[in-house]
Formats: structure tokens, C-alpha cells, sequence
């Protein structure tokens, strides 16, 4: 019996969704006692044995029965609005990402643009927050979120462009592909590699509003940014996009520069180790955001403008000649 | 400057007679003299480091403000003092010679009620824009009833 | 805002499309209850009004009202933070103005606690000042966690002494009221050899971090001139280039008989306000292990305890005593008439005229440089306000 395309990718969707879903909220438990480590403490313990591994269930439950409040001056429509629109493209980054092969939702040709193409489409929602909140705090921050998104897409993009140029193609699964071999990752591709992944550390940050590039929540100016005003359900959407994206990112710097599911064992460890390769790519992310100070509106755009976008750029030149003088394919 | 003289110089200057402690220079200076020795210690004894400013109510005689002001270099402190009179609360501002006395002024006018003239923002400070009262005045009494919230 | 309470520093701009920002009173970066009106033009700081007197409980009336036996205890409440220091100005002021004898053991007691007291409330400052920079959910926090754990041992300490974590009542008139129990002396040295490596390591992370830098080098500049003429003290002054320590300037306490350097740092800016702080960390330790060192035997009182509150008399007369606090110089001003109260006290509060330098040096800035600059001053409202 076979099924028709459309129904057994609606169930692939549906369970993936679920799945990340069920993933992104164990995540934040993850960087909660990941941070709580590097801070000598303990972090969360008491809501289930061992370890708080409840946690995450109690603040999802908790936030689903909190009061859901409006202010009254908000613009109401754009206001509830945003919080499904910043959710929305954070979800359907992993449209695209095989999590072995033929395991995906769809692997299309155009994966790495499609995913970049909608990850950068989260910044409509944060503005849509921001300015639907009618708030001083909100305002600044949506004015900052999009300054600093417009910069950083820009770097992302041209340095998750390197694997694609080595591959000769956009599609998920042949960038996997060409990292068959003991070196064959990215990331080991001598000196490029290393540094597009640097690039691509360093943008994905700046994109996922991390400390130190996350201005736009800067809790100790703008209290919480563009969030400032929601609460209950709307902020843990907000919330579970934010974490979403932060592991769409990580699970593309995984495919692009560590090999994807590419790894010992049987060929039914590769989701395991796709997996296990993205959380290393998270926290490395979390392991910055925990060790640094955030930086100022003007530093952030000079840093993106004046010393990464060159970068990139050049490095994507650089790419360019090798796989030219490779004859067309890098590898 | 040491507080020989400063001392030589106050009485030349102002007609005054100072009283030394160690390196603190007191003046008691009548209240139309108060910018000019405050501009007159910045300049001529080098005392730009201004520490504080207050008042003392001495009940029937009336506020008495004092200013501590330094010369960091030499160590020599000038303690001015200068008596408004019985029931007058009017002041020469310092603020046109020192930029710290702005706070230390306001302040005073919020618990004194010492006018200062030529203070360029003269509102209270510590206590609510509409407060009724000087509270550091002696015939404040400590429970003196005051407005609810408006 | 009200327009009785507008007052903008203007600098030149010509736009007019301006934005009031009401940072405070409650803000997470306020460092208590402090009110900052911003009028921004875009993220750029044109004119800025500080409000406080939030936590204001009139002070200086109330200590007209108690007695010299009372009082020391809620002098502790002005600068919570460094209480001993704060208690150590009131009960100074007030020896001095009745010639009362210290022995040379409370003396050196005051001087143990004093320097731990600034270690633990530069500890406070490191942490708060950079969870104000980097966010409490980022490097910030974590600063700010290793720091509150330094801060903790000190205050074990200062439990083991007093009984208290944060007002402590240890000063009174003539002397100190608690001596060292057994086995401190040997816990206090542990506990600030472990803090001087510490320091070490606080400084490699964050010195060593481009964006730490470029956060604090040339924000929030004070010119030496502007420094003196607000009557800026302490760690703010110091930064700007004038070596003004009153422990130097006006020994008390037995302040002579200790070898440490006052650090002096030219810049003006936060980063050189920054440096003087993490020198006096080290310097502090060093005073505390002399102190320690050279502890005296003897009596801790030069005054038999009393029966009640009011069997401390002062003489008639006047006196102004300071000593350099945690935020610089805490000063008290004291007029006796002979009673058991005094009939004038004067507060000088280190924050307050330290905060006083913010409306001349945010304009121009941008939002993040205000958090950063206010968390640089240091303030303590409880100082502030008074």
C-alpha cells in the first residue's frame, strides 16, 4: 500500500515539528545547566529527580496557564499577530535539513537558500513585536533588531555560502555527501574551513541575538526589548522561536562544516550523531554567550560592516579561486 | 598655599579674622561676600576640589550655610561659613564658580529652604516636588504630619 | 515629565524628532531606586535629568533625634553596602568633636574591617557593573556569580565577628564593640589569599576581552578639572588622574602605620575607573594581612559600656571627620551642644556627590554607555538619598 506524497509528508512534517518542539525544550535545559556549570552553580534540581529534568515541562506549563495580557494602548492586531509570525520561519527552517538520508521533510536543491532565505524572514515578527507593543523599550529594540539583522545576514550568508561553493551545489544532502573521508568535514578543509566556521560562529550569533550581540534584548537597558510587554503564551512562542532558530542554526553549521550525520558506527547512528554535532554547535554558541560582555549598537554595526562583511567576502573570493583552479569542484 | 597664607590673605583680602586647626581654614564671611571668597579660594588659594555644602539652623539666630572646599595639592582646606540673619533665607549661589555645589544647593533648599540666587534650577532634590516644609529646620518637629500621596 | 522637573543639559543637535526614556526608578541596571529621564535622539543620549530621593529617610534628622549610643547602628543604613565604613564616619566624627581615646587594638580593628568591607563592596561593584554590560543572561552574570562568591566569604567573616551580614554595628563611640573570636585571624587570611588569586583571574577574563574593552575604554570620560570642581572621591577621582585618597590625605585610625599605594589612573574613563578598583583589591588584601600581622593586644574600648542609650555626652563644640569608603570620601559633620544628641549632623554621602557628575558627562552617549557609566560611578541610593 502506498501513500500518497502530500499525506506521508504531512506526517513527516508533523512529526518533525513535534520532535523539535520536544528537542528545543530540553535545549534550554541543556544551556541552563551548561551556563549553571560555567557559573559554579547548579542550576535547576528540584522539579524531577535527577537533576530538574522536569524543568522545562513546569515553565512550558506554567507559561501556558499565565494571565495572557494586552496593554491597552498596543496596536492589537500586529501585537498578537508577531508572535506567530517570528515563530513561523524559525519552524520552517528545518523544512529542509535531512537528518539522514531520505530522512527530512524535503531535501530540496535549493536547501541552504531556502534556509536562509526564511530564517532571515524571523526579523518581520521582532519588528511586528516591537512596534505593536506601543513601548518605548519595545520601539528601541525592534529599531536595533532590524539594523542589526540587516548587517548580520549578510556575513551568515556569504560564510554558509564556503561549504556550498566546495560542493558545487545547494542542496542539503550532496553538501553531506562531499564530506565523505577522514577529512573530508568543512571544517578540516585547511585554512578556509576554519575560517568560514569562525564566520559562521560569529554571524550565527549576531543572527540568533545572542550576548554579546543581543542588543536587542539588553536586559539591562531595554529590559527585555521587544518582548518586553508579553507574557503567558505569546512568550513562549516567542521563546520556543528563539530557541528554534538557535537550533536551526546549529543544526545547519553542523550539515555545512562537521559532516552532518557522517560519523562510525551503523547508518542508523547518523541522526544521533547529526544531533550530537549540533548541540556541540550550540554550545560553543552558549559557552560565548556566557563568557562575554554585550557590545554597543554603533560597535556592532562596525564590527559587521567594517570587519566581517570583507571577510567574508574575501574568504568567499578565496573559495571561489580554489575551486576554480580545482577545476570546478573543490574537492 | 599653606594656612599661614591663607590665613594673611583672608585678612587682606576679606577684613576678617580666620581660625586655624591644623590645615582646615574656618571663615565666617558676612553673606555679600560669600561668591566672591568662594571664587576667590578657587582661584587665588587653589582650593578647586569642592567637597560639600550645608546649613545649620541656629534657631533664633537664624541659617548659617557652610562650605568645605579643598586645595588637594597642599592640603589646605578653607571651611566657609556665613550667617543669613535671623528669618532671611537668601544665598549668592556658588554653582557660577563650582559646578559641584548644583547638587549640594538643591539639597540645601530642599531641607533649609536657603534660596539660592542665581542657582540655575532650584527645585528640590530628595524630597517630592510638592513636600510643605523644611524638614532640617529646628522647628520641624519629627512627626510633623505631612500630605498623603496626591 | 513633569515640566517643573525638565531640566536638559542640552548639547547641540538640530534635529527635533526626540524620544523621553524614563530609565528608573525601577530599571534592572538602576542599582536601587534611581530615576534617569533620557531624551534620546535615535540611540544617541542628548539631555539627560537624574532624579533620586526615592530612598530618602532623612538622615540627618534623625540623627539629630538619637543619641550618640544609638545612632552608629543606623549609620550603617546609609551605605548598606559598606557599612562598616559608613559607621566608621559617625563614630569618628564624633571622637572627634569629644576628644574620645581609641586604643591602638580598635583602631587596627577598624582598619581589618574597613579594608574588608571595601574588597567586599568592590566585589559587588565587578559583579553588578558588568551584569550591567553584559546582560543577565550572558557574561555578565557569570562575573557577576564569582563575585557574589567572594563577596560571601567576606560576609562569613563578618558574621563570625558581629553576628550581621550587612549592618553590623561593630563601631561605637571610642572603640569597636565586638574583638576578633577565635581561629578569624587564620579564616580571614585563607579567605583573602584565595580572593587575591581570584582577582587574577577576573581580570584575565575580562581585560584580556576586546569587547569588554571597547565597552569601557573612552566612555564616560571626567577631566580632572570637572572631577574636582563636582567634588567627585574615591575610586572616580582617582581615575581621573588625582591621587586624592583621605587615607592618605588625613590619616585616622592608624591609617599612618600601613604601607599601600594609592592607585592613580589618568584616563578618566570607565576602564581607568575599572583599573583603580582592581589595584585596590590587591591593595586592600595587603592592609588586611598587616593589620592582621601587627594587631595590637589590648582593650577595644577606650569606654565603659553603658546602662542607657543616653549616658554619652559630647561636649559643646564642632568637627568634620572622614574616611574613604568604598565609594571615596563619607564624611559626617557633627555640632554638639553638650546633650546626649547632636544638634547638627551632616551627612557626606561618597555617591551622592559622585552621582552628581552623571548630568555632565551621559550627554552624547549612547543608551548602552549610560548602564555602563552609571555602573562605573558605583552608586549605593542608599547613600545617595540618605
Amino acid at each position: 500500500m502506498s501513500v500518497p506524497p502530500a499525506v506521508s509528508m504531512f506526517i513527516a512534517a508533523f512529526i518533525l515539528l513535534n520532535a523539535i518542539v520536544g528537542v528545543v525544550t530540553y535545549i534550554t535545559l541543556l544551556e541552563r545547566k551548561f551556563a549553571a556549570r560555567m557559573q559554579s552553580r547548579i542550576g535547576p534540581y528540584y522539579v524531577g529527580w535527577p537533576h530538574g529534568w522536569l524543568q522545562p515541562i513546569a515553565d512550558a506549563v506554567k507559561l501556558m496557564i499565565k494571565e495572557d495580557i494586552v496593554p491597552a494602548p498596543a496596536d492589537r492586531a500586529v501585537y498578537n499577530l508577531a508572535p506567530l509570525v517570528f515563530l513561523v520561519p524559525c519552524m520552517l527552517v528545518f523544512a529542509t535539513i535531512p537528518f539522514a538520508p531520505g530522512l527530512g521533510v524535503a531535501d530540496l536543491n535549493i536547501g541552504v537558500l531556502f534556509f536562509l532565505a526564511v530564517s532571515a524572514l524571523e526579523i518581520v515578527g521582532l519588528f511586528m513585536g516591537g512596534w505593536g507593543s506601543n513601548n518605548k523599550y519595545a520601539l528601541l529594540s525592534a529599531m536595533r533588531a532590524v539594523n542589526q539583522i540587516i548587517s548580520y545576514d549578510l556575513p551568515f550568508i556569504f560564510a554558509a555560502l564556503v561549504p556550498v561553493l566546495l560542493t558545487g551545489s545547494m542542496q542539503m544532502s550532496a553538501i553531506v555527501g562531499a564530506q565523505h573521508g577522514l577529512a573530508g568535514w568543512f571544517v578540516l578543509y585547511p585554512v578556509i574551513g576554519q575560517l568560514a566556521f569562525v564566520a559562521y560562529l560569529i554571524a550565527a550569533l549576531a543572527a540568533e541575538n545572542r550576548v554579546p550581540f543581543d542588543i536587542l534584548e539588553a536586559e539591562s537597558e531595554l529590559i527585555a526589548g521587544f518582548r518586553v510587554e508579553y507574557s503567558g503564551m505569546k512568550f513562549a512562542l516567542i521563546q520556543l522561536g528563539e530557541y528554534a532558530h538557535m537550533l536551526g542554526t546549529s543544526f545547519l553549521g553542523a550539515l555545512l562544516f562537521l559532516g552532518g550525520w557522517l560519523g562510525p558506527g551503523p547508518a542508523w547512528l547518523g541522526p544521533i550523531w547529526f544531533l550530537l554535532k549540533a548541540v556541540f554547535v550550540f554550545l560553543i554558541l552558549t559557552w560565548v554567550r556566557w563568557s562575554f560582555v554585550r557590545i554597543r549598537v554603533d560597535q556592532i554595526l562596525a564590527i559587521s560592516w567594517k570587519l566581517l562583511l570583507p571577510a567574508t567576502v574575501v574568504l568567499l573570493l578565496a573559495t571561489g579561486f580554489v575551486v576554480a583552479a580545482g577545476g570546478g569542484r573543490g574537492l | 598655599m599653606n594656612p599661614a597664607d591663607a590665613v594673611s590673605g583672608i585678612r587682606e583680602k576679606f577684613g576678617v579674622e580666620p581660625v586655624v586647626d591644623g590645615a582646615t581654614v574656618t571663615v565666617a564671611l558676612p553673606v555679600d561676600q560669600w561668591r566672591e571668597a568662594g571664587a576667590w579660594a578657587k582661584s587665588t588659594l587653589g582650593c578647586r576640589y569642592f567637597n560639600w555644602l550645608s546649613a545649620v539652623d541656629w534657631k533664633a539666630e537664624g541659617l548659617e550655610v557652610v562650605c568645605r572646599v579643598e586645595n588637594l595639592e597642599s592640603g589646605l582646606v578653607l571651611f566657609l561659613r556665613t550667617r543669613l540673619g535671623a528669618g532671611a533665607t537668601r544665598c549668592p549661589s556658588l554653582v557660577p564658580v563650582y559646578r559641584g555645589a548644583d547638587w549640594m544647593e538643591r539639597e540645601c533648599y530642599d531641607m533649609f529652604g536657603v534660596v539660592f540666587d542665581d542657582h540655575p534650577d532650584l527645585r528640590r532634590i530628595l524630597l517630592p516636588q510638592d513636600w510643605e516644609g523644611y524638614p532640617l529646620r529646628k522647628d520641624y518637629a519629627i512627626d510633623t504630619p505631612h500630605a498623603p500621596y496626591r | 515629565m513633569d515640566p517643573e522637573a525638565r531640566k536638559v543639559v542640552e548639547i547641540g543637535y538640530g534635529g527635533n524628532e526626540r524620544l523621553i526614556m524614563n530609565m528608573g526608578p525601577q530599571h534592572p541596571s538602576a542599582h536601587g531606586v534611581f530615576r534617569a529621564l533620557l531624551v534620546l535622539e535615535g540611540e544617541t543620549v542628548v539631555a539627560v535629568d537624574a532624579v533620586i530621593g526615592y530612598l530618602h529617610r532623612c538622615h540627618e534628622k534623625l540623627g539629630e533625634t538619637l543619641t550618640y549610643v544609638q545612632y552608629p547602628s543606623i549609620a550603617s543604613k546609609t551605605d548598606y553596602v559598606a557599612a562598616m565604613t559608613s559607621e566608621l564616619a559617625y563614630v569618628s566624627a564624633v571622637e572627634k568633636v569629644g576628644k574620645f581615646e581609641v586604643p591602638k587594638r580598635a583602631q587596627y580593628l577598624r582598619v581589618l574591617v574597613a579594608e574588608l568591607q571595601r574588597v567586599a563592596s568592590h566585589c559587588l561593584w565587578l559583579g553588578t557593573w558588568c551584569l550591567d554590560m553584559g546582560g543577565a543572561l550572558g557574561g555578565g552574570a557569570t562575573v557577576f556569580l564569582y563575585c557574589m562568591r567572594e563577596r560571601e566569604a567576606i560576609l562569613d567573616l563578618f558574621e563570625a565577628l558581629t553576628g550581621a551580614r550587612l549592618l553590623y554595628g561593630f563601631h561605637q563611640i571610642g572603640g569597636t564593640r565586638y574583638d576578633l573570636p577565635a581561629g578569624w585571624a587564620e579564616k580571614a587570611r585563607r579567605t583573602v589569599d584565595v580572593i587575591e588569586q581570584r582577582i587574577g583571574e577576573y581580570e584575565a577574563m575580562l581585560e584580556d576581552n576586546a569587547f569588554f574593552l571597547i565597552r569601557t575604554q573612552g566612555v564616560g570620560v571626567v577631566s580632572r578639572e570637572l572631577a574636582e570642581d563636582v567634588g567627585l572621591s574615591g575610586p572616580l577621582i582617582r581615575g581621573s588622574g588625582v591621587e586624592y585618597d583621605v587615607r592618605r590625605a588625613e590619616p585616622y585610625s592608624s591609617y599612618g602605620d600601613f604601607d599601600f599605594k594609592v592607585p592613580v589612573e589618568t584616563a578618566g574613563d570607565c576602564y581607568a575607573r575599572y583599573r583603580v578598583r582592581m589595584q585596590e583589591f590587591r591593595e586592600s588584601i595587603k592592609i588586611v594581612r598587616q593589620a592582621l600581622d601587627g594587631l595590637p593586644e589590648g582593650a577595644i574600648s577606650s569606654r565603659p559600656g553603658v546602662k542607657s542609650v543616653g549616658q554619652v555626652r559630647v561636649p559643646k563644640g564642632e568637627g568634620y571627620a572622614r574616611v574613604e569608603g568604598a565609594r571615596g570620601e563619607v564624611g559626617c559633620y557633627v555640632i554638639s551642644d553638650g546633650g546626649p544628641k547632636p544638634y547638627r549632623m551632616k551627612w557626606r554621602g561618597a555617591s551622592f556627590s559622585n552621582l552628581a557628575i552623571l548630568p555632565h558627562i551621559i550627554p552624547g552617549h549612547k543608551v548602552a554607555d549610560v548602564v555602563a557609566i552609571m555602573g562605573s560611578v558605583d552608586p549605593v541610593f542608599g547613600e545617595v538619598d540618605r
